[in-house]
């Protein structure tokens, strides 16, 4: 038997060597800028992900509505719908896009680092835009137009009698950490001089799941976290979200500092989609839209002008971002309307009385 | 005339009991042991009988066949699902032929034990919740097994040289399988990104485990070592390493790895991780196999460098068979504990299991399954660490020689 073993040691040690050789494929990342103050010297990350020839895309993964792996093995959400409009757009294809993207899970904690350090291109992952987390003395990100207004409210069970913020003195909120929802509790609670006891978590599935367990009276998240939450609790009629809004919460995607030309295309294939919906241009009839009659939507799917050109996309970029993921009225509709239930309200487009509103393609 | 051997006395009498008065002495032989007894058997009743009620009543498993082909490989995709079939298949192949080498001297194989728990593997197979094509695909790997231990018992047996071959063949199946999961040569490429649920989480225990073991028999002994810088290395590095939660280290090769390394070198992030994992195994592990060493008196290796050898030989003919053998125990321990321990990763995003639930869990259809999903990952963790515990067991038995 020891001989035996002696064997097996030496054929264990000559694979070990070999393990270095076995480096996992992987989306090919040379030419990856390291820091965003790097950003500015080297090629354009615009530049990179063409060579590439995928888009990493940063995303939560387990944020209902915004994005999850659904039962087919697929990623889903709007958030998701939107890393699909960009890198549609910047290859110039919609067919397939899914191969053309790599997402990756990123928690509250990591994401920013991960977008620093050249880990990913961009983050569509529910990030709140704050003056701290744009400016270049602090987090040094660029936060391309709002695709979500939201705001943070709290749930509470209806059995309990509370019916504002001020009522939860003394109570327990779970509040999941490291990310502004925390903050603005703080924030609120000392305007409001009252003390409630912060119970936190690292995972929003954590923080709810706490909270069903009764380990806390309250649970404080985007409104639009808590409605989706809610449809899965086993009561949900059991639960009332407060009237109160702690906060203003625009979610958005974001790149990197100092990298204007990545930044413009990413920027201005989410203000596209917002213009589509205006348009009128949806993902079935983008197709022929291309012909339209009228001269700014021929514009805008790049029959005329050099829009694309300028923005060192494909002249027809946003026909290829539409045929992805459809204008943002059926992202919407799709992702957050239809399965969680949750009104459009401030969501709407400007012409119905919302905050959705793109500046002019011209 | 006197007799050497001892007087023989006969055995002491064996006391035949009822169960009554078993249970009068082991359970309610005092007051304060009836009480105990009482409120002990109430709790472990209620609480079953609220588990079996929750099982049946409340539970909505309705989640778990949904999301099968997630918790079984994750985001792989659709069209390359065959390769994971070969894989399983090589597996099941090598193990057959490995049990029936390993059992070459029992008498006999399929003992009413082993045909009793294919029986009920069988029976278990039929009833996942996947299509027929696959259950029968899982029967056939089953009846594989059996197949295949009874050939490599009958190789063995008639040509116990075979035997030395079977490590060699799992490691050059080791490298097949990466080709399979990985792709290229031929095969269409799969991000390592793609492969998820217990394919990840067994891949990256796996994986761990039989790296770090080099690893850690160099730093095991290292730290013997009467060299001052090998030895001081090998503290340090056992010492830094085992002194920081792995979460922290796994961090660290996440987030902080790529902001120092050159921008050349970009490592896949499930390889960071996986190093991560095999350094932090491997210190565990090391100290594990000193402990073995420790445990085996001097006079062996005065022993056998009395009979000429040299100190690699005797290292690795009487001493480390020795030491590793009485480590098994503690070493699995280990091993276990980094099965279980992959399921950090989960905090970095990545699909293994317990990640994959995360993500179940976010889909609107299966928002609130927690109970359902948490449970179900928690039976298969138990169900492989159960396995390796009762390998370890047979391992030890198998190799037990007395001495």
């Amino acid at each position: 038997m020891g001989k035996w073993s002696v064997r097996l040691l030496a054929a264990v040690m000559m694979v070990m060597p070999l393990a270095a050789c076995t480096t996992a494929p992987s989306g090919d990342e040379s030419g990856v800028s390291v820091g965003g103050k790097a950003a500015a010297d080297g090629p354009s990350r615009l530049e990179t992900v063409k060579d590439r020839g995928t888009l990493i895309c940063g995303v939560e993964g387990t944020i209902p509505g915004f994005s999850f792996v659904d039962t087919d093995g697929t990623y889903s959400g709007l958030d998701v719908d939107n890393c699909r409009a960009v890198a549609a757009a910047v290859f110039g294809t919609a067919e397939d896009i899914d191969s053309k993207i790599e997402f990756r899970n990123l928690d509250s904690t990591s994401r920013f680092p991960a977008l620093q350090n050249g880990e990913v291109d961009m983050l569509a992952r529910n990030t709140t835009w704050t003056t701290s987390r744009d400016a270049s003395g602090g987090n040094g990100m660029e936060f391309a137009p709002t695709t979500f207004y939201d705001g943070q409210g709290i749930m509470a069970r209806a059995d309990s009698g509370v019916s504002t913020l001020a009522d939860m003195d003394g109570k327990s909120i779970c509040v999941e950490t490291g990310t502004t929802t925390e903050l603005n509790l703080a924030t609120r609670t000392t305007e409001l001089g009252i003390a409630v006891d912060e119970v936190k978590f690292q995972d929003s599935n954590a923080t709810f799941a706490a909270y069903e367990e009764g380990r806390c009276e309250g649970i404080t998240s985007d409104r639009s976290q808590l409605a989706a939450k809610r449809t899965g609790l086993s009561e949900p009629d059991a639960h009332v979200l407060l009237d109160d809004v702690l906060s203003k919460e625009p979610l958005g995607p974001v790149t990197i500092n100092n990298d204007s030309a990545w930044f413009d295309a990413v920027k201005w294939v989410t203000y596209g989609l917002i213009q589509a919906e205006e348009f009128g241009v949806s993902q079935d009839s983008v197709e022929s839209d291309v012909d339209s009659d009228s001269p700014d939507i021929k514009r805008f799917l790049g029959g005329e002008g050099d829009l694309g050109e300028q923005l060192g996309l494909p002249a027809d970029f946003m026909v290829h971002a539409i045929k992805a993921a459809g204008n943002y009225g059926e992202i919407y509709d799709r992702n957050i309307g239809e399965v969680l239930g949750i009104e459009r309200g401030q969501n709407k487009l400007w012409t119905d009385g919302g905050l959705m509103y793109s500046p002019p393609f011209r | 005339m006197t007799s050497t051997m001892p007087p023989t006395s006969a055995p002491p009498a064996v006391i035949q009991k009822t169960p009554v008065e078993w249970l009068k002495k082991n359970l309610f032989s005092t007051w304060y042991n009836t009480i105990i007894t009482v409120v002990l058997l109430w709790l472990i009743i209620s609480t079953l009988i609220s588990t079996v009620d929750w099982a049946f009543t409340t539970a909505r498993w309705e989640v778990i066949p949904a999301n099968l082909k997630l918790y079984m490989v994750g985001l792989f995709p659709k069209k390359e699902l065959w390769r994971i079939w070969v894989l399983l298949g090589m597996i099941c192949g090598l193990s057959g032929l490995s049990w029936g080498a390993i059992a070459r001297n029992v008498a006999k194989l399929f003992s009413p034990t082993v045909i009793g728990g294919a029986a009920a593997i069988a029976l278990f197979t039929v009833l996942i919740p996947t299509p027929w094509p696959n259950r029968l695909i899982l029967l056939g790997f089953e009846l594989m097994i059996l197949a295949t231990a009874w050939i490599g018992r009958a190789i063995t047996r008639n040509n116990p040289n075979v035997a030395q071959w079977i490590p060699a063949a799992w490691g050059l199946s080791f490298f097949v399988m990466l080709w399979l999961l990985a792709g290229g040569f031929g095969l269409k490429p799969v991000r390592s990104g793609d492969w998820g649920g217990l394919l990840m989480t067994m891949f990256m225990a796996v994986v761990s485990i039989v790296f770090s073991f080099p690893v850690a028999l160099v730093l095991a002994l290292s730290r013997q070592s009467s060299l001052p810088v090998v030895k001081g290395f090998a503290v340090t590095l056992i010492e830094l390493i085992r002194g920081t939660p792995l979460t922290v280290w796994l961090f660290i090769g996440d987030v902080m790895l790529p902001i120092f390394l050159p921008d050349v070198w970009k490592i896949d992030r499930i390889l960071r991780a996986m190093v991560v994992l095999v350094f932090f195994c491997a210190v565990y592990t090391a100290e594990t196999i000193r402990g073995g060493l420790q445990a085996i008196p001097r006079g062996q290796s005065e022993a056998a460098l009395a009979l000429g050898l040299n100190t690699p030989l005797s290292l690795g003919l009487v001493v480390l068979p020795q030491a590793l053998k009485i480590s098994i125990p503690a070493l699995v321990g280990t091993f276990i504990q980094m099965v279980q321990e992959t399921s950090l990763v989960a905090i970095l995003g990545l699909f293994d299991l317990l990640g994959m639930s995360r993500s179940i869990l976010s889909n609107p259809q299966f928002v609130g399954r927690y109970a359902e999903v948490y449970f179900f990952i928690g039976l298969i963790y138990w169900v492989f660490c159960y396995v390796m515990s009762l390998a370890s067991r047979r391992l030890e038995e198998s190799l037990n020689t007395g001495y």
